[in-house]
């Protein structure tokens, strides 16, 4: 580059939003529906999941027969980026650990996530333990939002009154499966309630809305949805949102910083186009962040000015702070009442169609909060792995003449063997609150940049003895209930050596609270709207904002939180209007 | 949208996927055998680079033929064919695998070396390299690696190999249409779940498709 220039835009925006992912593509659909004239800023490419969805195609249509090699959840998922992204690194502090796990595509993680999409409960709003910071709001206050995302977006599930997992206005769940017959039955004995799911896929026509498609049970929520029978906010927000004529997408755009004026106000922000690497800089009366909770605070930490010397919204010296995930573990193995079962069709939908809320309330245990269980096993669509390690197996249940395999082996028999395992598979995997803490944070490394030039973020994150205990508990629990269905274990049940289990930070990809609302401004980096203390018209509206998410996973409130959020700004904006 | 225009609006951009409305698994009137599926095809939401990266390694060679028919051999004792379906290199697998070991390059040291290691053995017990044995000879040595836990020690790097190998003939053969069918995985089609079929919850004692 022999001269440097930055591409200014003239139009001034009413709203600049970073990111399109479920908070950033809330906010562009609330605000441009609104008559505001909003511009989106997506790093990665535009996608349609109606055109670019790899749904329905088989193992055979993949080189790599479906292998993760470059999409860490396989070669059909709806996830451009992964654990690392070329030329986009990112360090940790020594002996801490953190995995960040970015997908850059217009609607983000929300293309292939898993759609169990809960509702805080009044208890992870205002925790009654003391150990970690309450909300500035209540569950009631945000209720409103949540139901207003039921009916807007679809979500199925059943009604069953319990008091920190709240109902929502559910479509018609899924039917069990065969192997979730067996787990029900399993957990009732534990004393683990299993109860439907809560997944946002359209089980039925969502009334009022003729641009959605309904499921027709293919089971590949993860490689999104060509009909649009599931929620991801590029099918659902950011494409809507578009056709108003309000909203206009710039893909391939990597913000570099927020840019304010001697005031110390936002006016707008400057980025990259990661295609030709040119500069720009567009103009907003409101910057709205919603880039993911680690990415708007590295950007927040990375826009410094004589106003925000410490980087924009930063004054608090918390942002970056807080970062918590959920906790996970999990364990497999198989049901021999499924060995040579009968073929049909059992693909069901994407998301979960059972699920095990948590059943403990707040009594003492010896970790704090607590987790959900997912459940997982069937007759899934062959693919890369699906049949690896038989040898490990194949000789632990003799077969219906009640002559045994020996272990591994070849020819006719393995390949008896092969289908005669196929679909016993069954497992479970434990999601819960790993409590936010001060001491565990990103912030920008002082010495990395990435191939943009943009610092990076340097984490430090240690689990504490409370998830490692929680991790331990869940072992325990899952053991239980593989007991009480005569499950084998396959898996390595893992010990104090290995923390139970526990899954490296970052690794269930819910990651949040880095950007944390409050009432004061020297204990928290947004206020209760999501608006920075320090900057009038600077919102977050991911996972930033969260003060400590409980065991469900956030995109529900994401969405009704970036909704409030929204309708905030637009309250403001008619307040100095009138 | 009510679930029919789901389906038509699905049948219409699908439309470049093969088979995706066939309703009976066993329909291949395409009459196409997978192992000749052209993957060189651009899907439409693959990334470019991933393209590219499928194209160059697609144009590189990494077994020699000698490995290659080393390895048919071998996936032909793991997946013979029976009266129901082909063998594993009827429908492509050392293809695959040459495919695999690039793709996902931990696989080439213990392949290559594997490989090498069955030849020293046969060439010890039978001074030929493997498949310059007879058949009976070939089983023989399979029967020494194939079976983890009765394999005596001194061949346990041969066992690794073959458990190796085992997996990626049954990654390579049960993710082709043929195996598939031989699986029996009836999925991927539109329709509508239900619930577990009376005549399953019935047998496995449940009192309903609720459990």
């Amino acid at each position: 580059m022999s001269t440097f220039q930055i591409i200014e835009e003239s139009t001034v925006y009413d709203a600049v939003v970073v990111g399109s992912g479920a908070g950033g593509g809330m906010a562009g659909y609330i605000l441009a529906n609104a008559g505001l004239k909003v511009l989106m800023l997506e790093a990665g490419p535009f996608f349609d999941p109606a055109k670019d969805a790899l749904q329905m195609r088989w193992p055979w249509e993949s080189p790599r027969r479906g292998a993760s090699t470059t999409r860490h959840f396989g070669d059909f998922d709806a996830a451009f980026g992964g654990w690392q992204l070329e030329g986009e690194p990112y360090t940790h502090e020594k002996g801490t650990e953190f995995d960040w796990f970015r997908s850059r595509m217009l609607g983000g993680r929300t293309n292939h996530w898993g759609r169990i999409s809960l509702r805080m409960g009044p208890d992870d709003f205002k925790p009654k333990d003391g150990l970690t910071d309450e909300w500035p709001i209540t569950y009631d206050e945000v209720k409103p939002f949540y139901d207003r995302i039921d009916r807007m977006i679809g979500i199925y599930g059943t009604v069953e009154g319990i008091h920190n997992e709240p109902d929502g206005i559910y479509l018609k769940p899924p039917k069990p499966r065969l192997n979730e017959l067996y787990i029900r039955k399993a957990g009732q004995k534990a004393g683990v309630p299993v109860i439907a799911g809560r997944g946002s896929v359209l089980t039925e026509a969502l009334p009022g809305n003729k641009d959605r498609g309904i499921c027709f049970y293919c089971g590949q929520c993860n490689r999104s949805c060509k009909v649009y029978g599931d929620f991801s906010s590029s099918s659902c927000l950011v494409i809507p949102a578009m056709k108003t004529g309000n909203l206009t997408v710039i893909d391939n755009a990597m913000v570099r910083e927020v840019l304010t004026n001697d005031e110390g106000l936002a006016t707008g922000v400057s980025y990259v186009n990661t295609k030709d690497m040119k500069e720009y800089s567009v103009k907003g009366k409101t910057v709205i962040l919603g880039a993911s909770a680690c990415e708007s605070a590295r950007l927040m930490l990375n826009s410094k000015s004589a106003s925000h010397p410490g980087g924009i919204g930063n004054s608090s010296g918390l942002v970056g702070k807080y970062l918590h995930d959920s906790t996970g573990a999990g364990l497999g193995g198989f049901l021999p009442q499924l060995l040579d079962r009968k073929r049909y069709n059992e693909d069901g939908v994407g998301s979960v169609h059972i699920y095990s809320p948590w059943w403990q309330g707040d009594k003492k245990l010896d970790f704090a909060r607590g987790y959900h269980i997912e459940y997982w096993g069937g007759m899934g669509m062959p693919s890369f792995g699906s049949f690896h390690g038989i040898q490990n197996y194949n000789h632990l249940v003799p077969k219906a003449d009640g002559t045994s395999s020996e272990s591994g082996g070849y020819g006719a028999a393995l390949k008896q063997d092969y289908k005669r395992f196929y679909g016993a598979s069954v497992g479970m995997d434990g999601r819960g609150t790993a409590i936010a803490r001060k001491e565990n944070y990103c912030e920008i490394d002082p010495n990395k940049v990435d191939k943009f030039g943009i610092p990076v973020l340097k984490f430090n994150y240690k689990w504490s003895n409370e998830e490692v205990l929680q991790a331990k508990h869940m072992m325990e629990t899952f053991q239980e209930i593989m007991h009480n269905m005569g499950a084998i274990i396959t898996s390595a049940i893992p010990g104090a050596d290995t923390k139970y289990g526990l899954e490296t930070p970052g690794k269930i990809i819910h990651e949040g609270g880095t950007t944390r609302m409050g009432n004061d401004p020297k204990t928290s980096v947004l206020n209760k709207w999501g608006q920075a203390h320090d900057c009038k018209n600077l919102y977050v509206v991911d996972a930033g904002p969260f003060v400590q998410q409980g065991d469900k996973n956030l995109t529900w409130t994401i969405l009704a939180l970036s909704m409030r959020t929204s309708e905030y700004i637009l309250q403001e904006k008619n307040k100095l209007n009138s | 949208m009510n679930r029919r225009d789901s389906l038509k609006a699905l049948g219409l951009i699908a439309a470049g996927s093969a088979a995706v409305l066939s309703t009976n698994s066993c329909d291949s009137k395409t009459g196409n055998s997978t192992a000749t599926v052209d993957t060189n095809d651009k899907l439409p939401g693959v990334q470019d680079f991933e393209y590219e990266r499928t194209k160059k390694l697609q144009e590189e060679v990494y077994f020699d033929n000698h490995e290659m028919a080393t390895i048919a051999v071998l996936a032909d004792i793991i997946i013979p064919k029976d009266d129901n379906s082909p063998s594993a290199t009827e429908v492509g697998v050392p293809d695959f695998i040459e495919f695999i070991v690039k793709d996902l390059p931990t696989y080439k040291l213990p392949m290559r070396g594997g490989l090498k290691w069955l030849d020293i053995h046969a060439q010890k017990r039978f001074k030929n390299v493997f498949i310059k044995c007879s058949d009976q000879e070939m089983i023989s040595i399979v029967d020494e690696i194939a079976y983890p836990k009765k394999a005596k020690p001194e061949v346990s790097q041969g066992v690794s190999f073959f458990n190796t190998m085992r997996d990626l003939t049954a990654s390579g053969y049960y993710t082709t249409k043929e195996g598939i069918t031989e699986m029996g995985y009836v999925g991927n089609r539109p329709g509508v779940w239900t619930g577990v079929p009376e005549d399953i919850w019935k047998v496995h004692g449940f009192a309903s498709n609720e459990g």
